[in-house]
């Protein structure tokens, strides 16, 4: 397992490469540094020096790739893309603009972040489960249909409209929980139960209609015919083997999100002021606080890529036919 | 307001939604000389949920292209000049149609159908006197006489108009269809081979709506005016065409890379697979609301440092929204290529084209002929499945400042303007519900079409 673990990690590394390479050519080659600093300081009359400053301060003085002026192996390393892309692979991140180093910062908000994501992760998956679950029992009568409908026009409605209108109906009408913000400890929960229950409710519709279609697969298979005909009750066919059979297609979906989930969510972060990543990944693009991007776009790739290993493992927990080769 | 002539302006945005619409009539057109098409096409049509979905759709549509033929009015020539001159500003047919809910602007929020303003104003007395008071507003309502006492009366009368045209619509399309389907009994008893009758129905909900709301709109803000004044209704059926550009025209990326990508991966293997491959695993990797603000955020820096490229403001934000849609679809086309590259794998281990290949058929002519239209099935469900996440996915990018244009009509743009003002008391809800309701309508018949469509166009049979 160790040696199938190494090669994995190996094959990541070219991916890691693409998207910095990616990164750095969307970030420095479509927009000059130049460019950026004229934006950054307002478009109309700057004076090259204020430019030049502003560029000193955040290292985008330097060539792109190449540093003719430098001796030895700092012709390659004293460039932007050395300092600014290549050293995310040791994850440093350096500073945002405000100063304040990234890596720091996202250790504080990484807390946070899972505080709100997890919940709503582990309620979701349990929630839309049980939801398709029951729709398949009842399949082909007038409650699945109706579970469909709901599902349907649910998923219909935009994840805007679950936040603001919660926020209203439950924060400002009923006074139930604050409107929003954040706090340790005990009081955690008061400022966390509104913004996790939006985010499994507006999660229900598609996710709901999904699970149920893949039991819906696995319903039609033979075996589940025979489990019958040998005189299984349907609940124990429903969760012995149909359960226990889609577990490969639901653990492709999920299991590549869980590292993500440290990434938080934008919109609930933002909305409730819940001092995450998320919440940080919004300030700094309407900032336009371009260091901050960057380094959340590299982490997003590595929590991707450590998602995808994940799956791939978890396959050998529910399926004995598996192996690592 | 054109008077004095006119000259058409097509933005970019136009010139490829058109393009879009051209190529999807060809393609209806082709589809229907093919029986095995047509029949499919005729499954949508059976199920009346799929007709239902496709009447709201073409009214949707209807609003998007009235709204997509642009021009620049002529100015009223001053005396002694030749040449005409035009207007600085580009106009749609949409908004010569709604020409007074553009123009009749009062000074701040408004109610839906108030007489009345929202907050209240310094008002002078016809003694010279001062009051703090709810003074009237400059348009809604304004023909009435007795704001207080005729207020319902007139709403009431407008409501039954507006309804009575609806069912004249009605009437007028169940007489058309009943001719159609060869007389009043075929068509009250469905036994037509679409659904008509649902059509029908859908169409007569939506006259009724819709008349009673043009009726309301000629003495009132149907839904109220916003911060600075401006007519609602009339942003809400703007912001249509925003949702159906984005909804559209992010195709027009995502489907040539796809398609091309994913039968070149699955057909020739080897380097070539490994290669695609790559590309798509990278992009994929990238969270993308992350890849698409990192792109937003250098797009808004490359057109902010070229101002001198645009014309108009309207050109400006047209540019943004394109390059919008060309974002969307550099980062959403992974999926399809994934599915496309597993399908063309399968296929190419077929007989008939195992055949052709032994016949020593050019390459290109087996891709063109044999693989590509056993795909197209794949192409059309993901195509219409991806409209509605798009539709959504706009509002939740203006949210974050990565969508449009802020000056450009979209329900985004109206729901965030909308946010800052919840915490009012009383609330300002009129802006959000109007978008709201208005989204909802579209993705639901989206979400409806898409999923009549891969039932009829799944050969596993859905």
């Amino acid at each position: 397992m160790w040696a199938y673990l190494v090669r994995r990690l190996m094959y990541a590394l070219p991916i890691l490469m693409g998207v910095n390479l990616l990164t750095f050519a969307l970030f420095f080659v479509v927009n000059t540094p130049d460019d950026m600093a004229r934006m950054q300081l307002g478009v109309k009359r700057v004076t090259p020096e204020a430019i030049e400053r502003w560029k000193v301060e955040r290292g985008y003085d330097k060539p792109l790739f190449f540093n003719e002026g430098a001796e030895g192996g700092g012709k390659l390393t004293e460039t932007v893309f050395f300092d600014k892309s290549l050293r995310m692979f040791v994850f440093d991140f350096g500073a945002a603009d405000d100063g304040r180093d990234i890596a720091r910062e996202i250790q504080q908000r990484m807390g946070p972040s899972l505080a709100i994501a997890l919940p709503t992760f582990v309620l979701g998956l349990f929630v839309t489960v049980s939801f398709a679950l029951m729709l398949v029992f009842f399949r082909a009568t007038p409650l699945d249909f109706w579970g469909v409908v709901v599902c349907v026009a649910m998923m219909s409605i935009s994840s805007l409209f679950y936040i603001i209108g919660g926020q209203w109906l439950i924060s400002k009408v009923w006074h139930l929980v604050p409107i929003s913000g954040y706090g340790g400890g005990l009081d955690a929960p008061r400022f966390l139960a509104l913004p996790v229950m939006l985010g499994v409710i507006g999660g229900i519709g598609s996710s709901t209609r999904w699970y149920r279609t893949i039991f819906l697969e696995e319903i039609s298979r033979d075996y589940v015919r025979t489990a019958r005909a040998k005189g299984v009750s349907e609940l124990t066919v429903l969760f012995g083997h149909v359960l226990k059979n889609a577990m490969i297609p639901i653990l492709t979906g999920v299991v590549v999100v869980i590292p993500l989930l440290f990434m938080g969510s934008l919109i609930i972060e933002s909305f409730f002021g819940i001092p995450g990543l998320g919440s940080y990944t919004i300030d700094a693009i309407q900032a336009q606080d371009f260091a901050v991007v960057r380094a959340m776009v590299f982490i997003g790739s590595v929590l991707y890529i450590v998602g995808l290993i994940l799956t791939d493992l978890s396959y050998t927990l529910v399926d004995p036919r598996v192996r690592f080769e | 307001m054109i008077g004095h002539g006119f000259e058409t302006v097509v933005l970019w945005t136009d010139a490829c939604f058109f393009l879009l619409l051209a190529a999807f009539v060809v393609g209806g057109m082709h589809a229907w000389r093919r029986p095995h098409l047509r029949r499919s096409w005729a499954r949508v049509g059976e199920r009346p949920a799929g007709m239902a979905a496709m009447v709201v759709l073409l009214v949707f549509l209807l609003i998007g292209i009235l709204d997509s033929l642009h021009f620049r009015a002529a100015l009223p020539p001053a005396a002694g000049q030749t040449e005409t001159i035009y207007a600085t500003e580009v106009t749609s047919v949409l908004d010569v149609v709604m020409h007074s809910q553009r123009t009749d602007v009062e000074r701040t929020y408004s109610a839906p159908l108030a007489t009345h303003a929202f907050v209240k104003e310094t008002v002078e007395l016809p003694d010279g006197g001062q009051r703090r008071d709810f003074p009237r507003l400059v348009h809604g309502g304004a023909h009435l006489e007795d704001a207080t006492q005729d207020h319902t009366g007139d709403i009431v009368s407008h409501l039954v108009l507006g309804a009575a045209v609806g069912v004249g619509l009605s009437l007028l399309a169940a007489a058309g269809l009943s001719v159609f389907n060869g007389g009043v009994k075929r068509f009250v008893r469905g036994e037509a081979q679409l659904a008509w009758r649902s059509a029908w129905l859908t169409w007569s909900v939506v006259a009724v709506v819709a008349g009673m709301l043009v009726s309301l709109a000629q003495g009132y803000h149907v839904f109220g005016t916003d911060k600075v004044g401006q007519d609602v209704f009339y942003l809400t059926l703007k912001s249509v065409r925003t949702a159906l550009m984005i909804g559209t025209l992010t195709t027009l990326v995502t489907l040539p890379l796809a398609i091309a990508l994913g039968i070149l991966a699955g057909y020739f293997g080897g380097w070539v697979d490994d290669v695609i491959q790559y590309l798509y695993t990278v992009l994929n990797s990238i969270p993308g609301v992350l890849l698409i603000a990192a792109a937003v955020l250098m797009m808004q820096v490359f057109i902010g440092n070229h101002p001198e490229w645009f014309a108009t403001a309207a050109e400006r934000s047209d540019a943004r929204l394109l390059a919008l849609c060309f974002i969307l679809g550099v980062t959403s086309w992974t999926g399809l290529c994934r599915l496309l590259r597993g399908e063309t794998l399968k296929l190419r281990e077929l007989e008939y084209v195992q055949a052709a290949r032994a016949f020593g058929v050019p390459t290109v002519r087996i891709l063109l002929r044999h693989v590509l239209p056993n795909l197209m099935h794949i192409v059309i469900i993901a195509l219409v499945m991806d409209f509605s996440g798009l539709v959504l996915a706009e509002a939740v990018l203006s949210y974050v400042g990565i969508g449009v244009d802020p000056n450009m009509a979209s329900f985004g743009t109206l729901i965030n303007a909308a946010r800052m003002e919840l915490a009012r008391d009383p609330m300002v809800w009129w802006s959000l519900a109007a978008a709201f309701v208005f989204m909802f309508v579209l993705v639901l018949a989206a979400n409806l079409l898409a999923d009549v469509v891969r039932d009829a166009f799944d050969p596993r049979g859905g």
